[in-house]
């Protein structure tokens, strides 16, 4: 799994991908702070830290629709994509690397640059 | 019989359709009075418009909304309509009309408007209940009495009316399959390529489409029961609970030629629609003229026009028919056909294709002459390419640049439409041009779509042409035309509210992908604004059946508790009336200490806030407030909140009325409702008004004669107090005074919109008329209210304790620390 100047990652098994709801997202906890995992409609899983740029809303418990999450303090919508928010707004949330295999939810804690 | 009677000529219309009832019409603009009229109809309904039966089987229009004539229309012209009775017999030599019930009717001059018959084909089963065609209002409720989400439903023929068909279906939630005897869709319409496009789009919204498909037989139940499948001649079977044949019409020349009449395929006319008996015209899809029959509205109109000349004596025009373009209706499916657009070795083509933005246009020319087109997809330049086909003047330089439509440089559509020719058609269905609008808008004075409907038919029909009629009001207008803005329910959509919710109803609409899909929803699973309003109007439209949806509710309304600015909750139980007991505060006391619950404070709506919860203690402190017999009380919720009281007449020396009673029986009736915004009920227990009942939703105020209602008020950024709504004098008319109004409000208010703002925007009045004045209204929507309710009065909190599911969104997925 190495690819030039990459290093690999490890990525640790959270859990079902049935544990998403989909258009949702459930919490890790890690040494760094909650992660949020979000399932999209497509079965796409991101991961991005439960902070929204804003006022550090938790984005887990925001409303999932196409590749973004509206933030549930007040409504920042922020791409699942790159963390960033979208609109008029500015700010960028962290991401992590995460992936589905065999129905597992894979999730690597290194940000991805 | 009176002087009146035995001067005026006996008129007598068989068939009470579109096409009799138009010569009717025209009959009587050019000599009122002329005429005894007398119309028979087979159908017991007045007349309705045909080409609406499809946006009625969808849902779209109401039965209502179809009517052309109404009864009062036949009684205020002197038109004397025997509806519901067959004729059977013409007797030419008496100059006399029989019908089946033994009406008789003697005539001067006969109008024959039979109209046609749908094809039914001679196959095994066909008889079998549930195998139908679509032809009147009778085929349409009896496809409804069968329709149901997730059932089945066959179309046979792929044409005009059975996409249609397919179409309503399909928006009414069946799984739909199209079965269709040609290689193409459409072919009478479409071209090969346009006819691909229709599939693909088609097969995208869920229905199934079958080409060069043969139908053998209908299997169903036993010998006679009701059908269960459509059998190919390939063996495939198709599950089927219902079937639609629409495979064609024919003529229903059966009683002229009983009659002794002149008939082929149809009732054969000449170019003044006069029969081979000349007291004896006939015109709309039953006759045929140089050998042609017809189906389509436009020229059909040209015959009434002609006939009613004729019979009245005025002119002597013949009956020329022009050629006409086709669409079909089917929201979101643009397209146009019209003249030859199959072409042959004398024409040639001019094409544009954008298969990714699924558009199609095709141009037949011959000899420099514009003589076909096809359009798909984008069908807006139609009216123009219809009017240089019906010119048929050579087309010179225009030939280059005209695939484009008429205006290449601008992408304003209403640069377009100025340059549109004056006596370019805009409606198809009523023959309407472009000059006649403009004239009747100037001339009348008109400034709304319905203006114009009403004075010139424009846009009336099938509603196609709506966007090009608000075009020339806006051209003729300039910024005098103030449309009635609709403003959009959120960047997902062009639709608002109001539409939404009228399409969730009508179309039977009952899961958010369902709307999306029918209302055609610009973004895959729409956004954080649009899906806890359709989570919303599900709930509300459909009580009981609506699966609500835990991934379109607002955080606060998943959780069932408050998010605060920390990311921690608040949590408010539920106190009646705002009264409480020992056992309930020293629950809540235990459930402070025990959760060390860092803020407690009495809230506005007299009740405890505990605030500063953590997210995976919730479950937990639910469990013993529950325990405690303490229930949500929806402080964080689109829902009825809290009914605030003052001690009444049982404590205090003031009180004329026990408010603290009619308060928590008003609680115990409407808790658990959700509602388009929170909702504040109140209920004082004399004038001086100590429960502050004239800032809230609902506000009670007792009074020495009964009590007083007042609505629409609420504090907030903008403070407004109630208006009264009217007084009543038992406990039992409050509450139904009260469930009415939270119906009414539930099930018209857009959702965010609290009362004031609701009532403002609809007037006192308006409610007034529909809970005070209208006694029956207001009982439906109590009752409406009170069956609602029978799935809401249910504690969130004892139900999200109980569900594991539900409960692991309270804590994480994992640790990894």
């Amino acid at each position: 799994m190495m690819d030039g100047m990459r290093v690999v990652r490890d990525f640790v098994d959270v859990g079902a991908l049935e544990e998403i709801p989909s258009l949702g997202a459930r919490c890790v906890k890690t040494a760094m702070g909650d992660i949020a995992v979000f399932r999209t409609a497509d079965d796409t899983v991101y991961a991005l830290r439960n902070q929204c740029p804003h006022k550090a809303g938790p984005l887990s418990q925001g409303i999932v629709h196409g590749d973004a999450v509206t933030c549930p303090l007040h409504g920042w919508v922020i791409s699942l994509q790159s963390g960033k928010a979208m609109g008029l707004d500015t700010g960028c949330t962290p991401r992590f690397s995460v992936k589905v295999e065999h129905g597992r939810v894979l999730l690597s804690v290194g940000v991805t640059a | 019989m009176n002087m009146m009677n035995s001067v005026r000529k006996k008129l007598v219309v068989i068939g009470n359709g579109m096409a009799g009832m138009r010569t009717v019409e025209e009959i009587l603009q050019r000599t009122p009075g002329m005429f005894e009229i007398t119309v028979f109809g087979a159908e017991p309904q007045p007349n309705y418009d045909r080409i609406m039966l499809s946006p009625l089987l969808a849902g779209d229009k109401s039965f209502a909304q179809i009517v052309l004539n109404s009864l009062e229309w036949y009684e205020a012209n002197n038109i004397k309509l025997i509806a519901g009775e067959a004729v059977v017999t013409i007797d030419r030599e008496a100059k006399l009309v029989i019908g089946e019930a033994g009406t008789t009717r003697p005539y001067d001059l006969l109008l024959l408007a039979t109209g046609s018959n749908p094809f039914v084909l001679p196959l095994p089963g066909v008889n079998r209940p549930g195998v139908m065609t679509f032809r009147s209002v009778a085929d349409v409720e009896q496809m409804l009495s069968i329709a149901a989400p997730g059932k089945n439903a066959v179309v046979i023929g792929g044409g005009l009316l059975g996409l249609e068909a397919a179409h309503g279906l399909n928006l009414r939630g069946m799984n739909v399959s199209v079965v269709h005897l040609m290689p193409m869709l459409m072919e009478r319409q479409l071209d090969a390529a346009s006819a691909h496009l229709l599939e693909r789009k088609l097969t995208s919204r869920g229905m199934n489409i079958y080409t060069s498909a043969n139908t053998e037989a209908f299997d169903g139940d036993g010998e006679n029961g009701p059908v269960r499948a459509v059998v190919l001649k390939d063996e495939q079977r198709i599950e089927a609970d219902l079937v639609v044949m629409a495979v064609g019409i024919r003529p229903n020349a059966t009683l002229a030629k009983s009659a002794g009449l002149a008939t082929d395929r149809g009732v054969l006319v000449d170019d003044a629609m006069r029969t081979s008996d000349p007291a004896i015209f006939a015109i709309g899809e039953c006759v045929e003229h140089n050998k042609q029959c017809y189906g389509l509205v436009a020229p059909i109109w040209d015959m009434a026009k002609v006939a009613a000349d004729h019979i009245c004596g005025v002119a002597e025009p013949v009956f020329s028919p022009i050629a006409s373009g086709t669409r079909l209706k089917v929201s979101g499916i643009e397209m146009f056909s019209a003249g030859a657009f199959m072409g042959d070795k004398s024409t040639e083509d001019v094409v544009l294709r954008d298969g990714a933005r699924g558009i199609y246009k095709r141009l037949v020319l011959r000899e420099d002459r514009l003589v076909g087109v096809v359009c798909f997809g984008d069908a807006r330049d139609a009216g123009w390419y219809f009017e240089l086909l019906k010119n048929g003047e050579p087309l010179g330089e225009l030939r280059d640049t005209m695939i484009f439509g008429p205006v290449v440089a601008s992408d304003d559509p209403d640069d377009a439409l100025a340059a549109m020719a004056d006596g370019a058609e805009i409606c198809g269905c009523n023959g309407v041009k472009k000059s006649t609008i403009c004239k009747s808008i100037a001339e009348h004075g008109l400034t709304s779509l319905d203006d114009v409907r009403a004075r010139t038919k424009a846009s009336a029909s099938c509603g196609s042409c709506t966007g090009l009629v608000e075009g020339l009001l806006k051209l003729s207008l300039g910024t005098g035309y103030a449309p009635a803005a609709v403003k959009p329910l959120c960047k997902c959509t062009s639709h608002g509210h109001d539409e939404v919710r009228r399409r969730i109803k009508g179309g039977a609409l009952k899961t958010i992908p369902a709307v999306m899909q029918a209302l055609e929803w610009t973004t895959p699973n729409g956004c954080g604004s649009c899906r806890p309003a359709l989570n919303f109007y599900l709930l509300a439209a459909w009580p009981g059946e609506y699966v609500d949806d835990a991934q379109s509710r607002f955080v606060n309304e998943r959780m069932h508790a408050n998010i605060q600015k920390d990311g921690t909750y608040s949590v408010v139980p539920r106190m009646w009336g705002g009264t409480t007991s020992a056992k309930e505060l020293r629950a809540i006391a235990d459930v402070v200490e025990k959760f060390d619950i860092p803020a407690v404070k009495v809230t506005g709506g007299q009740r405890i806030d505990m605030l500063g919860v953590k997210k995976e203690d919730l479950q937990a402190v639910w469990k013993d407030l529950n325990a405690a017999g303490l229930v949500s009380g929806h402080a964080y919720g689109k829902a009825l909140r809290t009914v605030k009281t003052c001690v009444g007449s049982e404590w205090c020396r003031f009180g004329v009325q026990d408010s603290t009673a009619m308060g928590i029986a008003l609680e115990k009736t409407t808790w658990g409702s959700w509602h388009p915004h929170k909702v504040k009920l109140a209920v004082s227990g004399c004038p001086r008004n100590c429960a502050e009942a004239t800032i809230k939703d609902f506000g009670v105020v007792a009074t020495e004669a009964g009590w007083d209602l007042h609505v629409g008020g609420n504090g907030g950024i903008k403070v407004r107090a109630t208006e009264l709504l009217c007084k009543v004098t038992t406990e039992e008319e409050v509450m139904e005074y009260a469930c009415a109004f939270l119906q009414l409000y539930r099930m018209e208010a857009h959702y965010l919109e609290r009362t004031a703002p609701w009532i403002e925007r609809v007037g006192l009045k308006y409610v007034q008329e529909k809970i005070v004045e209208n006694a029956e209204l207001r009982l439906s929507l109590f009752k409406d209210f009170m069956h609602a309710q029978k799935f809401a009065r249910t504690d969130p909190w004892a139900e999200q304790a109980a569900d594991q599911q539900a409960g692991k969104k309270f804590n994480a997925m994992a640790e990894l620390v």
